[in-house]
């Protein structure tokens, strides 16, 4: 190889004075901003201590244990993660770990208050599982120096998606709770693998379709204006969709299953900017939607006790009224603007107030301005995520940060949008807030992830010094990106690029020489073919 | 009456500290998205002395034509990303398909390390990596390192660049 001049003191920096596009400062180094981080840290801190203490003053000023031990396990997990990202990912988003522990903190502040007027004992297994999901999502941050490894394990991620679904199917593991036959029972602790399986599905649709993409989009036949993808290319997602939803209605949860579909047409959408498939996937939804109405007992209930809450007969129902969701209602209403403060609400009275019905609670002691600053949170920290995916250059990247924070989209969508009466009330978790050990610890790895990716997105490229050229006869306005090698066309271009080369492949003719099939098949993308 | 007091004034404290975090969170987050401002990463920390490299990275930006300089820009004239162009530096640039590469081509006729740019005193040089499609400059299919002029096109897959100065 040729020796190659790498020392640049050579260049004389005084050139810099005529040249009328240079930067008046000399060139920046990005900003890690982890300082930044730290300053909102504590501000999260506060908010989630603050919360806690608000609840009860008197049992606040007596140093309660509940408040001092989850105090504690926000503080040292957060700093933990803070201080690994100092050390292994300098460049990673600095406003996804604040967002996230604000929101746990007030999360666990609520669970504690729920705790006091119903003597239930949640809240230490919700800081203890705090505490090992912020070491997990530490973990992740550690030996993620590259998410692009995750690309290797596509398909053991499809594989374990299968298993982690099928796990609670198995006799004498499976435990079936509330109808719902989701959970898995070890040692006296139960966990809900399929909180899991939402994030190995993301690698495996991230992994699959980066690969393949342009075998799905390019190679088929052609009927109308739609491509259908050959059976053989498609073949694995359709597993993976069969699988999803094939277990999660012999499991009646509703909800993982809206979740999986969801995340499935996100994928497939971001993939293929091909708006068809979604229409398609639409369609599908009310076709199932119907016939899942008509033949399963609980979906009937749940549609039921949507459209006729307010019905004395289904409201006095025995099994799977509609009083949860009104009772929720009600508590919203009472709530109004600024709510009723921590502690000084009912929230008691709603079902599962601090699982599935979290936000209602949250409504009606931090009333809509509250909650409202806390749907803000979830909206910072899902525009991050999706910042990172725009950002990182590689698809797989791409495909995994937007399709990680899709899975926080839905999750926030079907549970505000099922307790607000918006669409049929299903049991998913609230993320970060609702109690449930594995969903907390799924989310936090989930924000392990994103952080992650978005080192790799912010961080300086490790080869050549290469940038978008400012006022190049593009026509974009410079906008400053750290998306390397490629002129920025702007944000929302970024990911529907992946689908470029579908509108590209008529023009394929003028090209010089067709190329070999080893060219365009994942394996060889990439080495020498 | 004071205790009341404190709760309400403590209660409505809470709601503007969850509001003053997120515009917090929202104003830091506007610089971060750098509306309006150049951010430019010239330089790679840790790599030769800090000062001493942004200074001298600012001072390549633009070729002064007088100085025997290495060309500075390599423009993509053709193909699916004709318009972009990109600022080199003196590292070599491995072009291709694959993600790893230097410039990631989004061209289905690239190979995936299909060309390496090279740069070698004040000239830069182009190899050919193997590909399947060739690379070439003036028409000619490229067998060993060629040297590239600034203004010279230079196709790989269906993408035709240039350097420029």
């Amino acid at each position: 190889m040729t020796p190659t001049t790498r020392d640049h003191s050579t260049r004389p920096a005084a050139e810099s004075e005529h040249s009328p596009q240079a930067s008046p400062e000399p060139a920046q180094v990005p900003r890690s901003r982890r300082l930044i981080e730290l300053f909102l840290l504590v501000i999260a801190w506060v908010i989630g201590i603050g919360a806690m203490c608000m609840v009860d003053v008197e049992l606040a000023a007596e140093l309660d244990s509940r408040i001092v031990m989850a105090g504690a396990s926000l503080i040292v997990g957060s700093l933990i993660i803070h201080v690994i990202l100092h050390l292994k990912a300098r460049y990673a988003d600095p406003f996804i770990l604040p967002a996230a522990v604000a929101l746990n903190g007030v999360g666990l502040a609520m669970i504690y208050r729920i705790d006091l007027t119903t003597n239930n004992a949640v809240a230490p297994s919700q800081t203890a599982w705090t505490a090992v999901a912020m070491i997990a999502c530490a973990a992740c941050v550690w030996f993620l120096k590259d998410h692009r490894v995750l690309r290797r394990i596509t398909y053991i991620s499809l594989a374990a998606s299968i298993l982690l679904l099928l796990l609670p199917l198995t006799p004498g593991l499976g435990t079936e709770i509330n109808g719902a036959r989701i959970w898995i029972s070890l040692g006296g602790r139960t966990f809900q693998p399929g909180e899991v399986a939402k994030i190995t599905l993301a690698v495996f649709f991230a992994g699959y379709l980066s690969a393949n993409r342009d075998l799905i989009l390019l190679a088929g036949k052609r009927i109308g204006r739609i491509r259908l993808p050959r059976f053989r290319d498609f073949a694995p997602m359709f597993v993976a969709w069969l699988v999803s939803i094939g277990v999660l209605v012999l499991q009646r949860d509703l909800g993982s299953a809206i979740l999986f579909f969801g995340l499935f047409l996100a994928m497939i959408y971001l993939a293929t900017n091909n708006l068809t498939w979604v229409v398609i996937g639409l369609l599908l939804v009310v076709v199932g939607g119907v016939f899942a109405y008509s033949t399963m007992s609980h979906v009937t209930l749940r549609i039921d006790s949507w459209l006729g809450a307010f019905e004395p007969e289904v409201y006095n129902q025995e099994f799977g009224g509609s009083g949860q969701i009104v009772q929720g209602l009600f508590g919203l209403a009472s709530g109004g603007l600024f709510g009723r403060g921590l502690g000084a609400g009912r929230p008691d009275l709603v079902a599962f107030s601090n699982s599935d019905m979290i936000i209602t609670s949250l409504g009606e002691e931090l009333g809509l301005l509250g909650l409202g600053a806390l749907l803000m949170l979830f909206l910072v920290l899902i525009s991050r995520g999706l910042r990172a995916a725009l950002g990182t250059p590689d698809a797989f990247g791409k495909l995994l940060g937007a399709g990680l924070s899709a899975v926080l989209v839905l999750q926030l969508f079907v549970v505000v949008g099922g307790v607000t009466r918006l669409i049929p009330l299903t049991g998913l978790t609230t993320p970060f807030m609702s109690a449930g050990g594995s969903s907390l610890l799924a989310n936090w790895v989930i924000v392990g992830l994103l952080l992650a990716i978005s080192h790799s997105a912010r961080s300086p490229r490790v080869v050549g010094d290469e940038e978008p050229e400012e006022g190049s006869g593009t026509g974009h306005a410079p906008t400053p990106s750290s998306l390397p090698a490629t002129d920025d066309p702007g944000a929302t271009a970024a990911i529907s690029r992946l689908g470029s080369t579908r509108r590209e492949a008529p023009s394929r003719r003028g090209a010089p020489e067709a190329p070999d099939a080893s060219d365009t098949s994942p394996t060889s993308a990439g080495g020498r073919p | 009456m004071a205790s009341e007091l404190t709760v309400t004034l403590l209660r409505f404290g809470f709601l503007a500290l969850l509001w003053v975090f997120v515009f917090v969170i929202l104003a830091a987050m506007r610089r971060d998205l750098g509306i309006n401002q150049i951010l430019r990463f010239n330089s790679l920390p840790g790599r030769g002395k800090r000062g001493a490299s942004s200074g001298a990275a600012a001072g390549q930006q633009k070729q002064a034509p007088s100085a025997p300089r290495l060309p500075g820009q390599l423009a993509i004239v053709e193909g699916p990303e004709a318009g972009t162009t990109i600022r080199l530096s003196d590292t070599p640039v491995l072009l291709g398909r694959a993600p790893d590469c230097t410039l990631p081509l989004h061209d289905d006729y690239c190979s995936g390390h299909h060309a390496r740019l090279f740069p070698q005193g004040s000239r830069w040089f182009l190899e050919d990596l193997g590909s399947t499609n060739g690379t070439f400059v003036r028409g000619e299919r490229l067998t060993r390192a060629t040297l590239v002029e600034p203004g010279a096109a230079f196709s790989i897959g269906r993408t035709v660049m240039e350097l420029r100065a």
